[in-house]
């Protein structure tokens, strides 16, 4: 099993640390194998951001995603800069707070799930949650990695006192990706 | 939920872990992509550490107070990318001179001149090897992992502290960006060298000498502050470290710091034999592209080619021995992948002379080697 | 007080190489004549030094002597005193060294205020190679690559270290020897980073293209510019002109960097151990 997961949006969402606490999870609470690279320099400042995960029962050699088999979009450039990338019948998992629907073309060839991830995490309390929302989406969508091991390096991560609204915001996405 | 053994790191990250394991007292860099969270983690670590920290005003000056720090009996470490890597030069050429044991990380990037900094080349390897001026010997390590980060830094000072001379940790953008799953070794599984102090009363210390040491051709270092009061220069010194322009003297000390190296190459030289014992088609590879390689040796496998791959870790001196082995068994094609126009291949094609075909797969525009593009090429030369 | 010579020189490694008539050797002297009036221990004394003719010097000194690349002097002895700050630390420079290639280091290791004493052997010209000018060559001298007259405006050194924040800069001269003396002991006794301009003749490729071929009518030509630092505030421009001052420029007390680094060491591995 190797599965690739491409996370973007506009930077300053926070897809970034999404991307290494889904990392960490797997590494640090799992016996799964585990890569993160992201985007760097002039393509990280503002524009489109971008983490990928690459996690696998196996050890993993080529250690880059050239074909994700399940994005999450936060924003409507990274969209359109990403969405071509995913593999035929892979799933895409777009923030309909800020992505337009899918073009008919990109909808026939991967699978599309929609769910208003900003909006949810500003419901919550701060749109800044919104990338654990994110990951609750992910995590529940591809099922690779347990939520506790998730939940806990979530824990391991955010800022003290920002506990309760991060698992809360994680559950909101798991949540969501179950109702869908 | 309870924690396993194993930590996601950064390679530049676990360069640091690896350095304050060997025993890291001194860092002096300078801020430089893709290097720089190796100065940043050493910012951070390195006092709790008992060690100092220093961001200096530039490249050339990161190089010359890792070189102080070592005669003052510190391990030293600097860290920088292509267009610091070629400001430090002299200075490299200082240490070689010297026989100061450092280690300097290049985290590659694309060239010449400012290039791509946040893309990965290796564009460097020459460089590395023949940076300084003059002739000299020069010990280079490959790591194409986050662990591998970690463990060749570790060896990188032990090199350097046995042999008395700089180590090059060459890696590529991809693996000082790349985070992935490690389990770091305990402290008891860790080997740490220590270089070695002289034995001899303070007024015969002979810095420079011929023939002392555990290692031949590697004369013991005291530190300054320790009352050996000893002379170190860049210029062309005798035994006791004082400038000479007798050839005689000159020629013997000039090849002793090139043997020291050259004539221990067995144990210095490492390399990994993937799938080398059938293999009709062998992939050289190192550093990230090495990743991509591995793949395509096994892609190649479940189709039933019988593919390889030699990768060295130790990237000077050259993997010469092994390559030799491999010609040996009188393979269809060496395929060299690296992501330059091709710095190895003439070493490899020096070596297969007319017997093997020697076949390049080069990318240089940023952009780490695809698994598919090596592949194609194990399949062409099948 | 008379001087061991051979306590702090290596006397096997004489004669040196310094042409008749050059003042480095007075300079030095003043160097191991502050050295032992200090009575500074010589087995934890450092010298360093770049590359010219004043970076010889360090192989003639029995101390720990490192004689580095050109114009780095400062930057490795500043990797020797972070790593052992217990070490009396004395940088050789020349003015080529220290001005030009090494500038840079020089107004760094001031802004840090790093304890070392930087002593430049400033005899306004590239010795080494046989005359070039430097960034201190007076204007209108002459030098094999000034040889219509230097056209560029010389740089005050001490200026330049108090501008940076060095924390000490005097300046003497090889005429006024045991001023030169007492200054270096100054600079070395001070915490801090101190800076000394020690104008030394070089009457070999300064002096003969200047009208100043002997060493004596270059220490001359010293003792007439020199004006002591007390009375050189109360000159106007116009007195002040063709002279320079001698003596402590400046002496100020700040943090300095390795005790500074020290307390933090301290604090963060007591923050550990608890």
């Amino acid at each position: 099993m190797r599965l690739e997961l491409r996370l973007a949006g506009e930077g300053g969402q926070g897809l970034i640390t999404a991307g290494i606490i889904l990392a960490e999870a797997c590494a640090e609470y799992t016996d799964l194998n585990v890569v993160q690279t992201q985007s760097y320099g002039p393509e990280s400042r503002g524009g489109a951001s971008r983490a990928d995960v690459i996690i696998s029962s196996h050890e993993i050699d080529y250690p880059q995603v050239k074909k994700p088999d399940v994005l999450i979009v936060l924003a409507q450039e990274a969209c359109d800069k990403y969405l071509p990338t995913v593999k035929d019948g892979g799933t895409v998992i777009i923030d309909t707070t800020y992505v337009k629907p899918v073009p008919e073309a990109q909808s026939q060839r991967v699978k599309v799930i929609e769910f208003p991830v900003s909006a949810k995490a500003r419901e919550l309390g701060r749109e800044i949650v919104a990338n654990i929302v994110a990951l609750g989406l992910l995590v529940e969508t591809t099922g690779i990695v347990p939520k506790d091991a998730v939940i806990a390096a979530i824990l391991d991560r955010v800022p003290k006192g920002t506990e309760e609204l991060n698992k809360q915001a994680f559950a909101a996405g798991v949540e969501a990706a179950k109702a869908l | 939920m309870i924690k396993n053994q194993a930590r996601l790191l950064q390679g530049n990250e676990a360069v640091v872990e690896g350095a304050i394991a060997a025993g890291l007292k001194f860092f002096a860099g300078y801020p430089i992509t893709p290097s720089t969270e190796i100065a940043e983690q050493c910012a951070a670590k390195l006092p709790a550490a008992g060690g100092t920290f220093i961001q200096m005003e530039d490249e050339i000056a990161s190089m010359a107070a890792v070189c102080g720090a070592s005669l003052a009996g510190a391990k030293s470490m600097t860290a920088t990318s292509g267009p610091g890597f070629s400001l430090k030069q002299e200075n490299l050429g200082f240490a070689v001179k010297g026989e100061i044991p450092c280690v300097v990380v290049n985290v590659q990037r694309v060239g010449p001149s400012t290039g791509m900094p946040t893309s990965p080349a290796q564009g460097d390897v020459m460089q590395a090897r023949w940076g300084a001026h003059g002739d000299h010997e020069i010990v280079a390590l490959c790591p194409s992992s986050v662990e591998e980060a970690f463990s060749l830094t570790v060896e990188a000072f032990n090199i350097a502290e046995e042999y008395r001379t700089p180590v090059i940790l060459l890696m590529d953008e991809v693996i000082g960006h790349l985070r992935e799953k490690v389990v770091l070794p305990s402290k008891e599984e860790l080997v740490v060298k220590e270089r070695e102090k002289p034995s001899v009363p303070q007024g015969e210390y002979k810095p420079f000498a011929m023939k002392q040491g555990n290692i031949p051709g590697v004369p013991p270092l005291a530190a300054y502050g320790e009352g050996y009061r000893f002379h170190v220069t860049g210029l062309t010194h005798g035994e006791d470290g004082f400038p000479t322009n007798n050839p005689a003297i000159a020629e013997k000390q000039l090849k002793r710091l090139n043997e020291k190296i050259s004539s221990n190459k067995e144990a210095l030289v490492k390399v990994e034999e993937f799938h080398l014992d059938d293999a009709e088609i062998v992939v050289f590879a190192y550093g990230a592209t090495a990743r991509s390689a591995r793949k395509a040796v096994n892609d190649a496998r479940a189709q039933g080619i019988k593919a390889g791959m030699l990768r060295p870790v130790t990237i000077w001196p050259f993997a010469e021995d092994a390559l030799l082995k491999v010609k040996a068994k009188s393979p269809k094609a060496v395929i060299v992948a690296e992501m330059n126009l091709g710095q190895m291949v003439l070493p490899v094609k020096r070596v297969m002379g007319d017997s093997v075909p020697v076949v390049q797969v080069n990318k240089l525009a940023g952009q780490l080697i695809e698994p598919e593009e090596i592949l194609s090429a194990v399949k062409e030369a099948i | 007080m008379a001087l061991p010579v051979e306590k702090y020189l290596r006397v096997a490694k004489m004669p040196h190489i310094w042409c008749p008539g050059c003042g480095h050797g007075i300079v030095l002297q003043s160097i191991v004549r502050a050295i032992h009036e200090l009575e500074l221990d010589t087995e934890k004394t450092v010298i360093v030094s770049g590359i010219g003719c004043s970076a010889r010097a360090p192989g003639y000194l029995n101390f720990d002597t490192l004689h580095t690349t050109h114009g780095r002097a400062i930057a490795f002895a500043t990797g020797i005193k972070l790593a052992k700050p217990e070490l009396n630390v004395i940088v050789i420079t020349g003015d080529g060294d220290a001005a030009a290639i090494g500038g840079n280091h020089l107004i760094h290791a001031a802004r840090r205020n790093l304890d070392l004493t930087v002593i430049c052997f400033n005899n306004n010209i590239y010795g080494m190679t046989s005359g070039q000018y430097s960034p201190l060559t007076p204007q209108g001298s002459y030098a094999t690559t000034s040889p219509y007259g230097m056209l560029e405006n010389p740089f005050d050194l001490c200026n330049l270290v108090m501008g940076a924040g060095g924390t000490f800069a005097a300046r003497s001269t090889t005429h006024h020897a045991r001023q030169l003396t007492n200054i270096i002991k100054e600079a070395i006794s001070h915490k801090g980073f101190a800076f000394v301009d020690a104008l030394s003749q070089c009457p070999t490729y300064f002096g003969r293209r200047n009208k100043l071929r002997t060493p004596r009518e270059m220490m001359k030509w010293f003792e007439d510019r020199a004006v002591p630092a007390r009375n050189w505030d109360k000159m106007s421009p116009e007195e002040r002109e063709g002279k320079f001052p001698v003596g402590v420029l400046t002496k100020t007390q700040a943090p300095e960097l390795t005790e500074v680094y020290g307390q933090l060491i301290e604090q963060l591995q007591q923050r550990g151990g608890e």
